[in-house]
This record gives C-alpha cells, structure tokens and sequence, in this order.
C-alpha cells in the first residue's frame, strides 16, 4: 500500500492550555514495498507519526492516505479496524503487551479479533512463530515464561499473523544484547522481502538505518528536516550535525581518511572489508581509488 | 596503585536447587581505584555478579570480600555504604516524588543529619548537572535525567564504588551520551571503583580492564585492547566487536602490518599514515 | 484536560495558603468541617461563608477557576436544596409550582443546608488545590505520628502513599501505551456491548499486573541496595515548621469559633 502524508499536523490536547504540537505541517510519500527508516531525536515526533498510520491518532490538520484509506480532521475513518489489519505496529518493548495464557493464543489474539476463521488462525500462528524463529514446541508454553529475547519474538508474531502488508517497527531493538539486535535486524529484512511488506523502522542507530533501509527521513522538533537514500542523507555531516545527529561510523572514518589522504574515497554503501581493500590500495600509494 | 577493594573467590550462585548455575566457579580481583567493564551475552551471569557485591544475591560457593569484610548478614548493610548501584530500569529505581526526594532518599535511610543532607544534596546533584531540576517530578524527565539522578542519589553516600548495571541499555544516544560524560567526569573527581556493566563497546574502549563472561564463568581478563583483538573469540560467544576493530582485522588480513590493535579512529588512522609513510 | 479532575489538583502558588504547614491547613479544614455543623443562624452563616471566601481569595487563585473545579458537585448541592424545598413543610406557603406548594420554611432550610455544603466542599477543595499530595503524605504521618505508640505503621503508611503518588503518572502512561498496543491488535475499547467491553479489558489489565509487579520487584530492589531498612534511624529530607502564619491562622480560627459562637441562634 501506498502511503502519503499531505500537510499533516498534529496538535496534542488542542484548544487547551496544555496544547502542544507534536508534527507539523508534514507531507511525503512512501511508495509500497519500500523500506523506509525514520530518524530523530526522542521527542521529534517520531511515535506520533507512526501511530496516525494505523488510525491511532486522527491529523488535527492535513490528510494521511494509506492504499485507500483517507485520515483527515474532519472525518472519522469508519472501516478503522479494517486499516489495523493491513497496517501492524510492533511497538517499543513489544513483549509488554503478551496477556494471554499461552503463546498460542497470544498470537491468534489478532487474527481473532479481525474475524479470521478458526482454521486459517491455526494455520497462521504456526507460520508466524515459524517466521521469528521460535520452535513449534513452544506454542503451548506461557509466554511469561520465556526469556526476555523470546517474549519480543512471540509478540511480533503476534503482530506478522495477521498478516498485514505494511509493518511499523518502533526501536525493535531495543534492549537486546548485540547478537539479538543483529538477529532480529536480519529477520525483519528477511520478511520484508519474502512477504513483499512496506517496512518503517522507527530508529536511533544510524548504523541499522545506513545498512537496511532504502529511503531514510529525518525528523527533527516535529518537521520533516531531511529524506532521501542513506548514501544521500548519511553523507551530510554539517546538516545532520546541525539537529544533533552523527553520521554512521564508516562514513566518518571515511572523512577523516578524506582529510588525511590525498584521495577521492567517497561512501558508495561498501561493506567493511571493501573499505579495508580500499584503504590499502590508498596508503600503499595507488593514489587513483 | 589501589588495593584489592572487591574480591571474589571461587563464587558459585544459582537460583534455586535445580537449577542450573548462573555463575561458576569466578574468581577476579577489583583494585579501589580501577575502571572494570564486565561483558557478555544476555544470559552470562553478569548481572547477578553486580547483585552478589552488594548482597542483593548470596552465593551458595565461595566468598566475597568488599574492602576486606566477607559479604554475609551481618555486612551487608555496612558494605551497601560502600557500594552504590546505578540499575537498568531509569523508572524503577526512582523512589523519590521529585528529583530532591530521590537523591535524598539514601542519605534518610543512612540517617544523615539534614544540615549535612542539604550540601551533600546540592553537591551531587552539580557533579551530574542537575543542579536545576531538584523539584522536577520523575514523569517530566528524559531516560538519561532519571539515570543521571539515580547517579547524584550514589555519590550523594560517598561510595567506594559504583556499580553501572546496564544503565545505558534503555536510552537513547543522547541519553548514553549524558551518562557516560557523567560517568567520566565523576571518575576523574572521585577515586573510586567504578564496574560498568553493559553492551555498549564504546564504553567498553573506556575502561582500565574488561571482564569477559561466557556462561557463567570468567572467559578472559584483560585490557580493551587485548580483548578486541581476539575478534574471531568474541563474535563466536555472541559478542560484538567495534567498527574500528573489524575495520583492523580485515586491514591486517590484506597483510598490512598494525602494531597495536586500535582503539579508536585516530589510532587507526595513525597506523595508516605510519605505514603510508614507509611505502 | 477534563474539568471533572480539577477537584484535587494541585495549582502551583506562592500565596500565604500555599505557603502554610500543610499540618495547619488539614488541621483548620478538619475542624471547620465540625464547626460548620454548628451554625443555624442568618449571621454564624454570614461568618462562615466570609472566612471560606476570605481563604478562597488568600490563595491567590482565580475565584472563577476555583468554582469551575466544583461543576462535578453543583448537582448534589442543586438536588439537596429542592429535596428540601419538596419535603419541608414549615412556615407560610410563599407560592404554588402548579399546584405543590413551597414553604417559607423549606427555601430557608434548603439554602442553608445547600450553602453548608457548598462551604465543605469548597473549603476542602482548597487543601488540594495549594498543597502538593507529597505535602498531604508529610503531614498525614506528622499528625499520626502518636498512633506509633499503638504500633501503627505510620512511616510504612506515609513511604507507600508517596510511592503510589510517584508512580500514578508512569502507570498512566503505561496504559495508554498498552491500550494502543492493543487497540493496534483489533482490540475495540470504545463500542459493543458491555459484556465485550469488559472482555476487551482483559488484554489491557493483564500486561498492567505483570509490568506493576516487576516494577515493584525492581523498586524493591533498588531500594535495598539504597539502604532502606524501615523507618528506624532515618532522618528526613522534607521537614515540616510550624512558622509564625500557621500560629497567626490559628489564631484567626479561634475567633471564628467565638464569634460562631456569639452568632448562633
């Protein structure tokens, strides 16, 4: 599904003396099947952004279009629910929203309340815990009783069974030891491109937006500050300077080399053992790069 | 030089009698002055390291020595003067109604005199930056204000020792940016021993020496430097290494000679222009 | 916000009421609740209905806002006066609604009744719109403390209201973040029957339980490794003086009473 923001503003607790304007004036496009990173600041208007994508929050002004759902100020969305089928959130710390006695049900839960039948649920939770990587055996199990790692899995599963075509990732990471985070990075890309999904990862490592979305936006105190490819974006150290943010690593390095060496060593979305190749035609003296 | 301020002999815990071990068999020395980063996957046992010193755990082997004195019963209430303990959770460990509260808080429970309360309040809460805030309310701060607080309520005590468990991990980067300048600037005021716990490998390139666990037991004790260059090790125990680090192993493997395995940017940075030099 | 929550909260203040031990203020109010029941003349009512508002406007709050937090309470006081006017049957008949008659006697007792319990009301709400909850939590435990003989929990009371007050807002916050959560699921909050409304409940009270539970265990936690052991040999960081305006409003209370006193029918 396609997804544009024409002229979005949101207005928290509006026409109070507590009013406080969370985005403003916002207008982009997302085309679907592409996976797209949102980055900025706690406080940007990152979460208040994502959450207009599955009718959580109503603009105060402008017009969010999803496939061919319309969200505006004016009208209530009456086919709501059929929106939160097709657009899933998995939000921060995901495994705060188990409840259910067994994973099983827990995951069945969505599918259950958008009236899938019996049958295709089971069908479903089966494939969804396949997809995280858990083994079928644990179907039966509690979900409390996992471990912290397991318990995230479940509760995407959670989210992947009702098979939605747009999926929202807000810091999926979040808390997880390295190898976790790589993980859990590895499957979302993994399904992102077996399911065909529009992915949004909402995000602050710089690092993860460089390596696994293709379209990066920037938002800074509410508004949209930059977009475009991470080799575009990534590479503008003053601007992103400017809102407090840091250029990945590999490509600060490859600055510093910049200022150090006389070449023309440019980011071009090399992975580390390229730029290592390229490093030592650069020191031995094979000046042309 | 420091002296043996933590010392663990033979420590084995668990958390019930059939369960598996946690921890097996540690022993490792911490000096009164030294900074110790203590690494490993979810599920090494380094978290109940940082509850054994301070007597939140008791191990059912071995002994525990803080500042000479054995961890038991009848210690623990001195030795938890001694050691202070910043947690992961920046909202659970907030007790305070405000930011003065909760720095107060361990003063009240040590019984100092409220004279000595207000000066020690007003110290700690400078030595984090926080000085402006002491009548926020917890719900009106950052992640890394609420952790910052929980720092000014440890020095406040005037601890031998701080205890960093995983206080970064539910910040953002600003947020771990704010702690560690704090953390930084504290260490470089007070002598004191200071254990971080954690994931983040640019806290790791910090500290004086690194305790890497692996399933509960004590897999290698050494310097930042020398635990990065055994990357191969670590990526198999489910570690991560830094960039710079990866970056050094693949510049070593095409056969260009570092001599020191580099830390950060500019030593790498310094070891590419030595050897362009050469050619 | 809604308007309904006004009673109660807090209005950040430098006005002599605001600064006040909060022992004095829950002191005066407490004893003005008993007073109250006392007046049943035209003039104690006068003096009563001069000092509420006389502490209306020491607070330095603006009159109107303070009567916009009693909307939730108008009916009760509107109701209270016409069951009077209906029931009460003394005095002459000053006039006829259709056909029922109204007495002399029940506009009298219904005014008063209703202007008593406006002033309760008021006047309560006037401890919590100039002193912080944390202030109520000090003075609660300051004015029970002679229940400790009796060994009463009193600092055990006091440190687990404090620590409710601390953690309202992050469980507020909490619940609107799961209830998002779910309402992202298929959960509907807000239409169907009752009985799938309070279904639709379950996915919200259970993950609140676990997440209060193991912020409680942490907070334990922590709280041990800070030091805490009970109340025994604590001091305190918050402390509560009796200053020359709690004496001078005593003071001022001692003459209502007398004058209430003189007044009285």
């Amino acid at each position: 599904m396609d997804i544009s923001f024409k002229n979005v503003s949101y207005t928290y607790q509006l026409n109070t003396p507590f009013e406080h304007k969370a985005i403003e004036d916002m207008s982009f496009n997302i085309p679907s099947g592409s996976f797209v990173a949102i980055v900025g600041h706690t406080g940007s208007g990152k979460s208040t952004l994502i959450q207009h994508l599955n009718g959580l929050l109503q603009p105060t002004a402008g017009e969010v279009a999803i496939g061919s759902y319309r969200l505006t100020a004016e009208k209530k969305l009456k086919d709501l629910k059929e929106l939160r089928s097709k657009v899933g959130i998995v939000f921060q710390y995901p495994e705060h929203q188990l409840f259910e006695e067994t994973v099983a049900k827990d995951i069945a839960f969505g599918p259950l309340n958008f009236g899938v039948e019996q049958q295709e649920i089971e069908k479903r939770t089966a494939e969804a815990l396949k997809a995280v990587q858990l083994p079928e055996g644990m179907l039966e199990r509690s979900p409390f009783e996992l471990s912290g790692g397991q318990m995230r899995r479940v509760a995407i599963a959670g989210v992947l069974a009702v098979q939605p075509e747009v999926l929202i990732l807000d810091e999926p990471t979040a808390g997880l030891d390295p190898r976790g985070q790589k993980d859990m990075m590895e499957m979302f890309k993994r399904l992102h491109k077996q399911e065909g999904l529009t992915t949004i990862l909402v995000t602050h490592s710089m690092e993860d937006a460089l390596v696994y979305a293709d379209h990066v936006m920037i938002m800074d105190h509410g508004r949209k500050y930059m977009e475009g490819s991470p080799q575009e974006v990534f590479v503008k150290k003053e601007e992103l300077k400017r809102v407090d943010l840091d250029v990945p690593e590999i490509i600060q390095f490859i600055f510093k080399v910049r200022e150090m060496f006389p070449t023309d060593l440019n980011y071009h979305g090399q992975t580390i053992p390229e730029l290592a190749e390229e490093l030592g035609r650069i020191t031995r003296g094979d000046i042309h790069e | 030089m420091g002296y043996n301020f933590i010392e663990f002999k033979n420590v084995s815990f668990r958390y019930g009698e059939n369960m598996p071990w946690v921890l097996e068999n540690v022993s490792f020395q911490i000096k009164s002055d030294e900074w110790i980063a203590i690494i490993g996957h979810n599920g090494s046992g380094k978290s109940t390291i940082a509850k054994l010193m301070n007597g939140l755990l008791s191990p059912q082997k071995g002994t525990i020595l803080i500042d000479g004195m054995e961890v038991n019963e009848d210690t623990i209430w001195e030795i938890r003067k001694k050691i202070g303990m910043v947690f992961q959770n920046p909202d659970n460990q907030f007790v305070g109604t405000t930011v003065q509260d909760d720095v107060a808080f361990g003063m009240e429970n040590r019984g100092v005199p409220r004279q000595e309360m207000l000066k020690r309040l007003e110290d700690s809460l400078s030595a984090v930056g926080m000085q402006d805030y002491e009548l926020r309310e917890p719900h009106r701060l950052s992640g890394g204000q609420k952790q910052r607080v929980a720092i000014a309520g440890v020095l406040a005590i005037s601890p031998q020792a701080i205890i960093l468990d995983e206080a970064t991990a539910m910040l953002d980067p600003n947020g771990r940016k704010e702690i560690m300048d704090t953390i930084r600037s504290v260490k470089k005021k007070h002598p004191l021993s200071l254990i971080t716990i954690t994931h983040d490998l640019n806290e790791v390139t910090l500290v004086d020496r690194v305790i890497v666990m692996n399933k509960g037991k004590v897999w290698l004790e050494a310097s930042p430097r020398q635990v990065f260059s055994r990357k191969k090790e670590l990526l198999e125990i489910g570690l991560d290494i830094p960039f710079i680090a990866k970056l050094a192993g693949h510049l070593s493997q095409q056969g260009m000679p570092l001599k020191n395995e580099p830390l950060s940017h500019e030593e790498l940075l310094e070891e590419l222009w030595t050897y362009h030099s050469k050619m | 916000m809604n308007n309904a929550f006004i009673i109660g909260q807090y209005v950040p203040g430098e006005s002599i009421v605001h600064r006040l031990d909060p022992r004095t203020k829950m002191v005066v109010i407490f004893l003005f609740v008993i007073i109250v029941f006392f007046a049943n003349s035209f003039w104690s009512y006068a003096l009563l209905a001069v000092f509420s508002l006389a502490c209306a406007l020491f607070t330095r709050i603006k009159f109107s806002y303070i009567i916009k937090g009693l909307t939730p309470v108008w009916f009760l006081i509107i109701f209270t006066f016409l069951l009077h006017l209906i029931v009460t049957k003394e005095g002459d008949i000053l006039f006829r609604i259709f056909t029922y008659p109204v007495y002399a006697g029940g506009v009298m007792q219904g005014a008063a009744i209703s202007l008593r319990f406006f002033l309760l009301i008021m006047v309560t709400s006037l401890l919590t719109l100039t002193t912080t909850p944390i202030e109520i939590t000090d003075a609660i435990e300051s004015l029970l403390q002679p229940l400790k003989k009796i060994r009463f929990p009193v600092h055990e009371l006091a440190l687990m209201m404090s620590i409710s007050l601390r953690f309202i807002p992050t469980l507020l916050q909490e619940t609107e973040k799961i209830s998002k959560a779910q309402a992202s699921r298929g959960v509907d909050f807000k239409t169907g029957r009752v009985k799938e409304r309070i279904q639709a409940v379950v996915p919200l009270l259970v993950p609140l339980f676990v997440s209060a539970f193991k912020r409680a265990e942490e907070l334990a936690m922590a709280m041990e490794a800070r030091g805490y052991q009970g109340g025994e040999g604590r001091t305190k960081l918050r402390e509560l003086k009796i200053q020359q305006r709690d004496i001078l409003v005593f003071g001022v209370f001692a003459l209502l009473i007398v004058g209430l006193l003189f007044t009285r029918a």
